[in-house]
């Protein structure tokens, strides 16, 4: 049921949707985002996707398994907590690393931005996880 | 540095696979570094800590709720670390030797034992309740990889699974135990309970009880040790690690720590010494029987288990110290004949005693180390098991505790008898020339010499110990010291003169010398006697009883029908909170209908489409007008000035159309229809007294607040603390980060779930079909 303008559009919209996921994620400590709601444009990016390619097409563009994805997202959340215990803090307090960088100024990067990673790659491999689940392959009726 | 010697095991534990994969079997040699590291480590501190110092290390994992790892390393935690640490590193050797031949899941295998020897050093280090259980645990876990290796024999998943269920149970026990005794002695510190134990009571009571079930399970005694026998299944390696300074050493050493504290109250010494010695019996009247060496080794284990925990429980000064010298013999000699057991079965092919014949000759050298490590473990001079043997009746001679102190040294010394006879059984059985009778194996080789390098060693220490026992005099005394501070020290010597404790020795050998030529009638005495009731069968009946009531449990709640599901939820929601809500006075006031004119007109919208999504009869059209109520609510979040959480709302309602649709397409267009009205009237009166509820909530706990809210002092802290304007986020990464990291455990467990429904409901499927073809076919061929 591939329809050539869905597919045509969503090429050209794909990887706005992406960079837009991937800002939201970075932009959310000050503004309106953070890593569930950029995780979840980016998933709807990749429903988008299976919509106007199929499973196929959504596995040639993510060749990482889904299980690996929600694996690294734990990963890198609980991988925050413990380089805070290293520091000698407490499990998951944050950190802060100040960074003057030419031409923009000061920067501020939160370690808890490490963690909003992990919390985006969950919820991508989420949706990941039941389109592969539920798609064609997944539960074909036969 | 502790910290970093568990550091070092975890590391090359979770590296293993990918070292496996450059350096084959010589991973083995990589992974042994960790616990050759931490046997240097212990062996520089110990003039530090012999000379009474206390190493302690300490980090708070999570100071708020008091949480923190403490680890600490005194003179019994020493002798302890140098067994563990020391004879891992043998086994590791071993371990090279005996997987001669690549295999691909040597990777896994090394990691594991690594992870398993760095669980058992953090055991023994570990001076808060907690973190013990926590290593505790993580051996029952990884010692159930390592019995469980040959995952494809029926024999070994089932003897791992019955290990990990029941050191699992007693580990549940103990965690209990351990809470219980925290709360009663306001700490969790181990040094500071032991230093000023909680004084007597009730609860006491409970706490040391459940306690000792864990350390019971855990170290095979009576009636909890049928799983030692059954984790004969594990390579050779993993048994012999396994029996002589880990795992079940674990009970004992719980024991060894508690007993001087708790050797008082009324029912810790009468408990354990009478399970100690029962054990003891027990094991060592299986271990005459056996015909798998190996077997007989295990059930020698049990007895000599019970050995130990009836010196430990016991508690008396001279009777820890006892503990402490068997323990440490008896870790030498154990290991020792593991391996070389290992050796034989490797080299014969077999671990029949009624098949091995002439091994003598065959590998002269493992036959020696044998024998050295049998009249040890057997308690013959000038030997370590010996001396540990005699100190042990001195201490039962001694007394200190109640009358049947008598009884306890009476079997003992029956022990003892069993165990100088099932030991020689071994020795003859694994290598004496049987004449006609025993099959020499003809394809039996001479093993490598760094095959039988490693039990050589053992024995060899048990034979220096035990003919210049001085050398351990120091290490022994301060490890008691740790233990009992009331103890004195002594030395240790061959020979004591004569006395009682020398003629129970002789007694124990001359009886034993007796059951093992008598061995024939023995044999036949025994297979002629009713089994008692078998702890085994005890085992299985109650695993499959319960597996049997989980499932009647099963088809009684789970009836699969979703509409009866959701109305007990429902109706319990309504019911319990919702008679409170209602009885509740004073009622609150009801607020304004609408805020803004904007409201009421997105709230009339969500009300008809959730009023529409009842009428609808198709799915498809039910779906779509979920969508508008969800966005309508979406609508409402802008116009309160929540950007987050519209966002958020918004595509989750995108994201739940699209899986809606997906699976639509495998159900019914439109919804079946009950023709009975009754149950529509039911059904709508459940609806309606939810939605009254849920409405009656709202208002209450808006208008219930007693004390301030919390968001003026998070928007307050959101910049100062943690450097970000979005609050929402900040609680969600920062603050109130670890419910976040909670939450997406779920999500991953979510994801884990609905690939599994889907992969069975898909198989089952295919199954049917395969059946149906096979039943067309069959049609046919009529």
């Amino acid at each position: 049921m591939t329809s050539l303008i869905l597919h045509t559009g969503t090429r050209a919209v794909f990887h706005t949707i992406m960079l837009l996921s991937v800002y939201l994620l970075f932009a959310g400590h000050n503004a309106p985002g953070g890593g569930f709601i950029g995780g979840l444009i980016g998933g709807a990016a990749m429903v988008l996707l299976y919509l106007a390619a199929g499973a196929d097409g959504l596995r040639r563009v993510v060749r990482v398994e889904p299980v690996r994805i929600l694996g690294a997202g734990v990963l890198f959340a609980v991988l925050t907590g413990v380089v805070a215990v290293l520091f000698g803090e407490a499990f998951l307090s944050s950190g802060l690393l100040e960074l003057s960088v030419p031409l923009i100024g000061e920067v501020y990067i939160s370690s808890v931005l490490a963690f909003d990673v992990g919390v985006y790659l969950v919820v991508v491999g989420l949706v990941l996880q039941v389109l592969s689940a539920l798609g064609p392959e997944g539960g074909r009726v036969s | 540095m502790l910290f970093a010697l568990l550091g070092a095991h975890a590391a090359l534990a979770v590296a293993a696979p990918l070292l496996a994969r450059s350096f084959g079997r010589r991973v083995f040699l990589v992974c042994g570094l960790a616990p050759l590291l931490a046997t240097a480590w212990f062996a520089v501190r110990s003039p530090a800590v012999l000379a009474g110092d206390a190493d302690a290390e300490s980090f708070a994992w999570a100071p708020t709720i008091g949480l923190s790892a403490d680890l600490r390393l005194d003179g019994f935690g020493l002798l302890m670390a140098l067994l563990v640490s020391g004879i891992g590193t043998l086994i590791f050797a071993y371990a090279y030797a005996y997987f001669s031949k690549p295999r691909p899941d040597l990777g896994k295998f090394a990691g594991a034992l690594t992870a398993f020897a760095g669980s058992m050093l953090g055991l023994i280090l570990a001076d808060n309740l907690i973190l013990l259980f926590v290593f505790w645990e993580a051996t029952s876990i990884t010692s159930y990889l390592l019995i469980g290796f040959d995952d494809r024999k029926a024999e070994s998943r089932d003897a791992a699974l019955q290990a990990l269920l029941t050191t699992g149970a007693g580990g549940l026990a103990l965690l209990g135990g351990v809470v219980v005794l925290g709360q009663t002695a306001d700490t969790y510190s181990l040094s500071a309970i032991l230093a000023a134990p909680p004084p007597h009571s009730g609860l006491l009571d409970v706490a040391l009880v459940l306690i000792l079930l864990g350390a019971f399970t855990k170290s095979a005694q009576a009636p909890f040790h049928t799983w030692l026998p059954g984790a004969m299944a594990a390579p050779t390696p993993v048994s012999a690690y396994l029996h002589s300074a880990t795992m079940v050493k674990a009970g004992i050493y719980l024991v060894a720590r508690f007993s001087p504290a708790f050797a008082d109250v009324p029912l810790w010494q009468p408990l354990v010494v009478t399970v100690g010695v029962v054990t003891m019996l027990i094991g060592g009247f299986r271990a005459l029987r056996q015909t798998d060496i190996k077997l007989l080794l295990a059930f020698g284990t049990i007895s000599q288990l019970g050995f130990l925990m009836a010196l430990f429980g016991a508690g008396t000064p001279k009777a820890v110290f006892a503990g402490v010298v068997m323990l440490f013999a008896h870790a030498l000699f154990k290991a020792a004949l593991f391996m070389v057991v290992g050796v034989v079965d490797h080299e014969a092919h077999t671990r029949d005693l009624r098949e091995l014949s002439g091994m003598r000759r065959v590998m002269p050298v493992a036959f020696w180390a044998a024998a050295i490590a049998s009249a040890s473990m057997a308690g013959l001079p000038p030997l370590l098991g010996f001396i540990a043997k005699e100190t042990a009746f001195e201490a039962f001679i001694q007394g200190g505790f109640g009358a049947y102190a008598w009884l306890a040294l009476a079997g003992i010394v029956a022990g003892s008898v069993l165990t100088f006879a099932y030991t020689a059984r071994f020795t003859w059985g694994g290598f004496a020339f049987k004449g006609e009778r025993g099959v020499e194996p003809a394809d039996a080789h001479r093993p490598p010499a760094a095959f039988v390098a490693p039990a050589v060693l053992l024995a060899g220490l048990g034979a220096m110990f035990g003919l210049v026992p001085v050398l351990l005099d120091r290490l022994l005394n301060v490890a008691t010291t740790a233990l009992h501070p009331g103890w004195e020290g002594t030395y240790l010597a061959l020979w004591h003169g004569v006395n009682l404790a020398l003629g129970l020795s002789a007694i124990a050998v001359g009886a034993g010398t007796l059951l093992f030529v008598a061995r024939a009638r023995v044999e036949t005495w025994q297979s002629r006697m009713p089994s008692m009731v078998a702890a085994n069968d005890v085992y299985r009946a109650t695993v499959r009883n319960v597996l049997l009531g989980a499932k009647r449990m099963t088809g009684v709640v789970q009836s699969g029908s979703l509409p009866i599901y959701l109305s007990i939820i429902t109706l319990t929601l309504v019911v319990l909170p919702g008679v409170a809500l209602v009885t509740r006075t004073p009622q609150p006031p009801l607020p304004p209908l609408t805020a803004t004119p904007m409201q009421g007109v997105l709230a009339a919208m969500v009300i008809a489409a959730a009023v529409a999504i009842v009428m609808a009869g198709r799915r498809f059209v039910a779906v779509l007008l979920l969508g508008a109520v969800g966005y309508g609510v979406g609508l409402l979040f802008v116009i309160q000035g929540a950007p987050d959480l519209a966002l958020t709302q918004f595509l989750v309602e995108t994201l739940i159309l699209v899986i809606f649709m997906l699976v639509l397409r495998h159900l019914p267009a439109r919804f079946t229809q009950r023709r009975l009205p009754f149950y529509r009237a039911l059904r709508g009166l459940v609806a309606l007294g939810v939605g009254a509820f849920v409405f009656l909530f709202a208002l209450t706990t808006g208008a219930a607040r007693t004390a301030p809210s919390v968001s003026q002092e998070h928007l307050a802290r959101s910049y100062p603390e943690a450097h970000g304007n979005n609050v929402v986020n900040v609680i969600l990464v920062d603050f109130r980060a670890l419910d976040t990291l909670g939450e997406i455990v779920v999500l991953v467990v979510a994801a884990i779930g609905i690939a599994s429904l889907v992969m069975a409901v898909r198989s089952e499927r295919e199954r049917q079909r395969r059946d149906a073809d096979a039943a067309v076919e069959q049609g046919a061929r009529r």
